[in-house]
């Protein structure tokens, strides 16, 4: 039976260069990069190219990359570093109701400490509203975090005009960006946004798990959440994951080679995976095909069970999700979709099918010919 | 050149076992656990089984085995996880550690003073012994955590944790114990060493880098440091790095079958290499106790001479070795365990680190111990310290 995998935005399989680098670097290059003899100087030069590669890839100065264990990790150090690093300021954090669980989960939890966050809403096409966020600016808010590209819908936010809000404050007030899902397929460039901190994830551009990156502007005010031997420049101890890093530059790397092509290619499969699909008896889009993220699309069949029509779709080798891979297991609905005000049969019968670095166009006829397939199936049922 | 790496303290060569089973997640089962679909539940099988594997390793239950990072991860949410969930508004509580603790949990103890907490650092004795009876006075009412490493990564001393447990455990306080030099290199049971919480490493047992565990006895409670997805149980949110999990448990399994071997194998080697030095260098000094020590744990201070120098002479000669822990080894201030056993800082800066591994051999030893005292004998004519020693005897007492 063909297999067709396309659950890319849960996690992506690794690109043969990231493996390769991976592979050398453990089995070659296995030194501590704090030791001084040459195992541990080899080490360390990987971890400096690996830096450069992700600054690169950001517009940004390596000095300004710190390496981490994953974008969880990334988006825990960049809150809670912030809140911790200005709470003398100002106690108040803006964030939105969409955001991936380690940006909410992280904010309730700072909440408990005694922080305030403010969840802006969402508009129905899944964006924010620029004028809610003004408004909710106050003069103790210390931190604006705000997703690129949602992880179910696709739906970008408009990160730059957050920006250049921000930059007309009065007062500084840092603001932080969860690119995992937009890193290497949309341009990131957070010194020209006006960005202080951006979150990205390796696992997901098709370098390995377990390791990510957190890039802080030069200048921004954090402190660091995991201490000890005072690892990259005493912002996140440890000793680094050195393999795991150099995975992950080789396949920034390799992703931002042809990123304009591979995002361009994306796009026109994602384009025809919509047009397919939407002729489906009782399909509806999620998001919009303009302007959204080139991999991430989210369908719902009200009426179904999105997670009836996973099953059925594995059946047949195509592999796909229900909401995140991080909420799959949890019965409460999407908190993205509620809050774009999607009706809980919409939400309930939505499925998102991520697209990535080895998706071809056979991929997705033959996804579009067995998500007809099932769908027919799966209704049937239904009406029965 | 001959080359012999003697840092497997600082990080050890991964395992070609451990390295199939990591590929195999990599390029077939690559799957993100949380997944319902088969990529994501085959990955997921394969975390399970690792749990257990390093839970069988250390005499736990797979549900008590959180995977982190890497043991300063692990070493951060044991000491932050246990202070804030005891965490009393208008209460101070207290924690008890040692002075000679690696940097992981010094430093996060020291935060924890700064954010309210007290905090006790129980000196050791002339071998980097802690003594229970110290733990014992230290306790008060309001202690919530001894935190004590199992043993020590610059001397390599075994601490008496079992006694410490116990005590722990009479006082109805949680004991964590840092365990990453141990685990696979000699025998660890949490329950038999009355363990609540135990950190350690994929690395520093010859498996991958960017993993390790925390052991969390049941019915401890633990706030976590990372928020997100729930995985974990909620203990340590974050894909899990399957690959790296995967290939922890298999460094797990190889060191449940070979520990003896391992042990017997490289405490022979070493009781040669420092035999061997203290026959052939004089005024050298061995670091930490003679016996109660880690197996593949070589520390020695020779005196006139800087230990950086000694480290480059023996690079040169393709031998790696560090000074100190690796962590702190490009700074220029003494160690701080070295201070805590009573080494005089200027006999502090002679000291090197030699740890052995499983790919070390007796040629390799052989190999040191003609080089060394070369190495030795040539920074001395050059120290001023040394050819003058008869003239002043201060620069040792003072």
């Amino acid at each position: 039976m063909r297999e067709v995998y396309l659950d890319h935005s849960a996690t992506s399989p690794i690109r043969p260069e990231a493996f390769q680098a991976l592979q050398e670097a453990a089995l070659r290059d296995f030194g501590n990069p704090s030791s001084l003899h040459r195992k541990g100087v080899d080490a360390e030069r990987i971890i400096s190219e690996a830096r450069e590669v992700v600054a690169g890839a950001l517009g940004g100065e390596p000095d300004e990359v710190v390496f981490t264990s994953g974008a969880t990790e990334s988006n825990n150090m960049a809150i809670k570093g912030v809140a911790r690093a200005l709470s003398r300021y100002g106690n108040h954090i803006i964030t939105t109701r969409i955001e991936h669980p380690s940006v909410f989960e992280t904010c309730k939890q700072l909440e408990e400490e005694g922080f305030q966050v403010t969840y802006l809403h969402v508009k129905q096409d899944g964006m924010i509203d620029l004028d809610e966020l003004r408004e909710a600016i106050i003069p103790g808010t210390i931190l604006v975090s705000i997703m690129h590209v949602n992880n179910e819908t696709g739906i970008v936010q408009p990160v730059v005009q957050v920006g250049t809000l921000l930059k007309q404050m009065r007062e500084k007030i840092t603001f932080h960006v969860d690119a995992v899902q937009s890193f290497c397929k949309l341009p990131v460039l957070p010194r020209e946004w006006g960005i202080d901190l951006v979150s990205v994830s390796s696992h997901k551009i098709g370098g390995p798990k377990g390791v990510g990156a957190l890039f802080i502007k030069k200048g921004t005010k954090i402190a660091p959440i995991i201490l000890g031997g005072g690892q990259e420049r005493g912002l996140r101890s440890g000793t680094e994951n050195v393999p795991g890093i150099a995975g992950f530059g080789a396949a920034v790397k390799a992703a931002m080679a042809g990123r304009e092509r591979e995002a361009s290619e994306l796009d026109a499969l994602r384009r025809r995976l919509i047009e397919k699909a939407s002729a489906i008896k009782g399909a509806r889009l999620v998001g919009a095909v303009e302007g959204c993220a080139p991999h991430i699309v989210n369908l719902s069949f009200p009426g179904l069970r999105g997670e009836l029509l996973l099953h059925y779709l594995e059946e047949r080798g195509v592999y796909v999700s229900t909401g995140s891979a991080c909420s799959s297991r949890s019965r409460a609905l999407s908190r993205t979709l509620t809050a774009m005000g999607l009706t809980s049969d919409e939400a309930v019968g939505s499925i998102r099918i991520s697209l990535g670095w080895n998706t071809t166009a056979e991929d997705i006829d033959y996804a579009c010919e067995a998500l007809a397939a099932c769908v027919a199936k799966l209704a049937a049922l239904v009406r029965r | 050149m001959k080359r012999v790496y003697l840092d497997n303290a600082a990080t050890t060569p991964v395992r070609p076992e451990v390295v199939e089973i990591m590929n195999l997640y990599m390029l077939e089962v690559y799957g993100n656990p949380s997944s319902v679909h088969w990529f994501g539940q085959e990955a997921k099988k394969g975390v399970e089984e690792a749990r257990e594997r390093v839970a069988v390793l250390i005499g736990a239950k797979p549900e008590e085995i959180v995977f982190t990072g890497g043991a300063t991860e692990a070493d951060n949410l044991a000491i932050k996880g246990v202070a804030e969930a005891n965490m009393k508004e208008g209460t101070t509580k207290h924690i008890i550690t040692s002075a000679i603790e690696h940097h992981a949990v010094l430093h996060t103890c020291q935060y924890l003073e700064k954010r309210g907490f007290e905090v006790t650092y129980l000196p050791v004795d002339r071998d980097g012994l802690v003594d229970p009876d110290d733990v014992r006075k230290a306790i008060k009412p309001n202690t919530i955590l001894i935190t004590v490493i199992m043993g020590n990564n610059e001397v390599g001393t075994i601490e008496p944790v079992k006694e410490i447990g116990a005590i722990a455990r009479e006082m109805g306080v949680a004991f964590h114990t840092d365990a990453t030099q141990c685990v696979g290199h000699i025998p660890v049971d949490v329950d038999e060493m009355n363990i609540d919480l135990l950190s350690l490493s994929g690395h520093k047992m010859y498996g991958p880098k960017g993993i390790g565990a925390l052991y969390v006895r049941k019915g401890v409670r633990i706030r976590p440091i990372l928020h997100g997805g729930g995985h974990e149980r909620g203990r340590r949110a974050g894909t899990e790095n399957v690959p790296g999990i995967v290939g922890l448990g298999k460094a797990a399994e190889l060191a449940r079958m070979e520990l003896p071997e391992r042990q017997a194998r490289l405490t022979r080697l070493r009781d040669k290499l420092i035999d061997g030095l203290m026959e052939r260098i004089d005024e050298i000094q061995l670091n930490g106790h003679r016996e109660k020590r880690l197996p593949g744990n070589v520390n020695v201070s020779v005196k006139y001479v800087e230990g950086e120098s000694m480290l480059l002479n023996l690079d040169l000669a393709g031998i790696a070795a560090s000074s100190g822990s690796a962590c702190t080894s490009g700074s220029l201030e003494p160690s701080h365990v070295l201070l805590a056993l009573g080494v005089p800082p200027e006999v502090a800066h002679g000291s090197l680190r030699m740890s052995l591994g499983w790919e070390n051999t007796e040629e390799d030893v052989d190999y040191v111990l003609e080089t060394l005292p070369g190495i030795v004998h040539k920074l001395r004519q050059m120290s001023p310290l040394y050819t003058r020693r008869g003239e002043c005897a201060c620069t040792t007492k003072k």
